[in-house]
């Protein structure tokens, strides 16, 4: 079978070829038109730009923190870290409307900054405090924030999806304009609940975004190696006919722009949309996993070198976004965000045990 | 004689039955060079090769199904299903399916297969790495459903299981793969499906339990016994379908007193089975109602570590159990 890259033209007419490789970490400067103020982006403004570096960077940072508080034990139980893919779910999230619902994975801290969820009550929340997002009994995997829209944090992989398509069945028969995103990860794409979600998301025309994080590994899997046609997924969605847009999830302008077109795609027309973020985690699948049983040391490295939180702000200065000294105060007031997050859930109350018998039932 | 792991006792026990069968092969989710989460099959697949050690996409359904089609046509596949909460999507193709080859096709065929489910609480896993997913199975005449306590019996049952004619889902507790050391040779010997076992003698009081709760239940008669001298017998039922009810009323006819002690929540469960059993076959042995010590009622488990340590059957509150019985 053919294996060459081909761009997929979708309704939206966008084209977006992935290559494999890594990226250039900028845009090259070979046919610079000196008529014409080079800009890094032609549809966001410098304080936009700005805002999702901030996000980025808070999402790293309170990932290494996180991982650092495991490690002394203040958090417990599972935890998996969404470092390396942070602008995948920053490109994916900032562009959509605060109607609109969020439905993800168990990887979900990410999604949760990104969506502007309260740090404090994040972080709360894996500490099992009942100042957390969803009183302590959550955890890191079941971060919920119904009032935002933000469905979940689910740990079973693909079970997501369904609910998902729900929502979105719900506004299409309340006649809305409300789009549902739903991430998953490559590892869910060969799970029953998957298939049958995108015939029927297809079948009933339903305003969903399918979001894959392809990260090139189901837990210790590699995509290739569980699923027929690979880490290619750009024929994926031909029996149920739904668009295909795969992007690269190391470039968030990528990701942003990528998303917003499908976004009003399936704002103005209502069908369902498959978005494929290629990108990578840079550590194990959970705290448990080294990581390094399953990949090369050499692969990681390929991925690091095209980390985004060293990309994105260099080409921020080299477009004059930024100067030096914005990133020095910008990461001294992440550094201060999330030690506060911390210092909230070190000293938060335990839920009680008689709130354990709260939202039992109605 | 060596003392190993609960953990180490499966895995030796799944590497010496692959040594001794070649039709015994084993599918699951990350189990080959990852040797599955909780290294079961550590170092199987250099053993015995991807063939028989065999990497599954994330697809539960499908993993047991297949285990099925291949278990009719004469292999022993051992499937792991890597948390016992990823099993519901494969409910069809256990309880559906594989519980009714035999009766279905009039003993033409059967399934002797293995479905290993590590299940169970304690571990800080929250809402989908906790759950006790045994009723279900232990309901479905045609399913064999085992919950060993120790190295000893893992080892014992899990032979019987890979070696039984008819499918086996076999639990695992996870918090006692690393915290149960114990005695478990490597000399061949099986213990029996549907066989409880005393693993305390007492005249007081009958605690019938498994899993973890055993180990709970352990400590919770040594403290009762001390402070209070009540001597608490200890029935681990290590098999619940079939249970084996005589050895519940045999105990229970020493004692005259009977508490279930159970890590899943109490309604339609396990133990509200062998309080059926002991109300319906021992009702004229009691001298005090059948006692139940079950968690509180809410969808397992909260995170939160305080709710969830609240939400299991502590030692502490087993013990109270047992006081309150002995002094009715």
């Amino acid at each position: 079978m053919e294996q060459t890259e081909k761009p997929r033209i979708t309704a939206t007419g966008l084209v977006r070829p992935v290559s494999n490789g890594p990226a250039p970490v900028s845009q090259s400067n070979n046919g610079f038109d000196a008529s014409r103020v080079p800009v890094l982006s032609e549809s966001l403004d410098d304080s936009e730009l700005f805002r999702m570096y901030r996000l980025m960077l808070l999402i790293r940072r309170f990932e290494e923190t996180c991982g650092q508080h495991y490690s002394l034990g203040n958090i417990r139980g599972f935890l998996h870290l969404y470092i390396g893919q942070e602008a995948t779910g920053i490109g994916a999230i900032t562009p959509l409307e605060a109607r609109d619902y969020i439905v993800t994975h168990y990887r979900d801290h990410g999604h949760a900054i990104a969506r502007g969820l309260d740090t404090n009550r994040i972080m709360a929340e894996m500490f099992g405090k009942n100042t957390g997002l969803s009183k302590g009994k959550g955890g890191s995997m079941h971060i919920f924030d119904a009032p935002q829209r933000f469905m979940g944090g689910h740990a079973i992989v693909g079970a997501q999806l369904p609910l998902a398509a729900g929502i979105a069945l719900a506004q299409q028969y309340m006649e809305t304009d409300v789009v549902t995103m739903v991430f998953f990860g490559d590892g869910a794409t060969n799970q029953g609940t998957f298939h049958e979600t995108l015939n029927l998301a297809s079948v009933w025309q339903l305003p969903v975004i399918f979001f894959m994080e392809n990260n090139l590994y189901g837990m210790g899997s590699a995509v290739g190696r569980v699923r027929h046609r690979g880490s290619d997924f750009s024929d994926a969605m031909g029996a149920y006919d739904v668009d295909v847009v795969s992007v690269d999830g190391m470039d968030v302008l990528a990701v942003r722009e990528a998303t917003q077109a499908a976004i009003d795609q399936v704002r103005a027309h209502g069908s369902p949309i498959f978005i494929e973020a290629k990108t990578f985690r840079f550590v194990g699948h959970s705290f448990a996993d080294p990581g390094d049983q399953y990949r090369d040391r050499s692969e990681v490295d390929l991925w690091r070198r095209r980390d985004p939180l060293v990309t994105y702000p260099k080409r921020l200065l080299e477009y004059g976004v930024v100067t030096e000294s914005d990133l020095d105060d910008l990461s001294a007031s992440v550094d201060a965000e999330i030690e506060a997050a911390v210092e909230f859930a070190m000293n938060s109350p335990n839920p009680d045990m008689s709130e354990a018998f709260d939202d039992v039932y109605a | 004689m060596p003392e190993m792991t609960l953990i180490e006792a499966v895995r030796e026990t799944l590497r010496s039955e692959m040594r001794r069968d070649p039709d015994i092969f084993m599918m699951g989710e990350d189990i080959g060079p990852r040797g599955g989460v909780f290294l079961a099959s550590e170092g199987f697949v250099e053993e015995f090769g991807e063939d028989r050690v065999i990497n599954t996409p994330l697809a539960e359904s499908s993993i047991i199904g297949i285990a099925l089609g291949a278990a009719v046509n004469g292999m022993r596949p051992v499937a792991e299903i890597q948390f016992a909460d990823f099993v519901w999507p494969a409910i069809n193709q256990l309880v559906g399916e594989a519980a009714r080859v035999r009766y279905g096709t009039n003993g033409g065929k059967f399934a002797p297969m293995t479905v290993r489910v590590p299940y169970g609480g304690g571990v800080r896993g929250g809402l989908y790495h906790s759950q006790s997913i045994e009723v279900l199975f232990a309901h479905t005449p045609g399913l064999q459903v085992i919950a060993p306590a120790t190295p000893w019996d893992a080892r014992g049952l899990l032979r019987s299981a890979i070696r039984s004619n008819d499918p086996v889902v076999f639990l695992e507790h996870k918090r006692t793969y690393r915290l149960v050391r114990g005695e478990a040779p490597d000399d061949d010997y099986t213990e029996p499906i549907g066989k409880a076992d005393i693993k305390r003698a007492g005249s007081d009081v009958s605690l019938i339990t498994y899993g973890l709760m055993l180990h709970h239940s352990l400590q919770a008669a040594e403290m009762v016994s001390q402070s209070d001298g009540i001597e608490t017998e200890i029935v681990d039922l290590r098999t619940l379908r079939p249970i084996d009810a005589e050895t519940i009323l045999d105990s229970v006819s020493n004692t005259g007193r009977a508490l279930i002690v159970q890590e899943d929540t109490g309604a339609v469960s396990v133990s509200s089975e062998v309080s059926a059993i002991i109300a319906a076959e021992g009702f004229f042995d009691l001298d005090a109602p059948v006692m139940r010590v079950n968690p509180p009622e809410i969808p397992p488990m909260p995170f939160s570590p305080l709710q969830e340590a609240e939400y299991m059957p502590s030692p502490e509150k087993i013990a109270d159990a047992i006081r309150r019985l002995a002094e009715i």
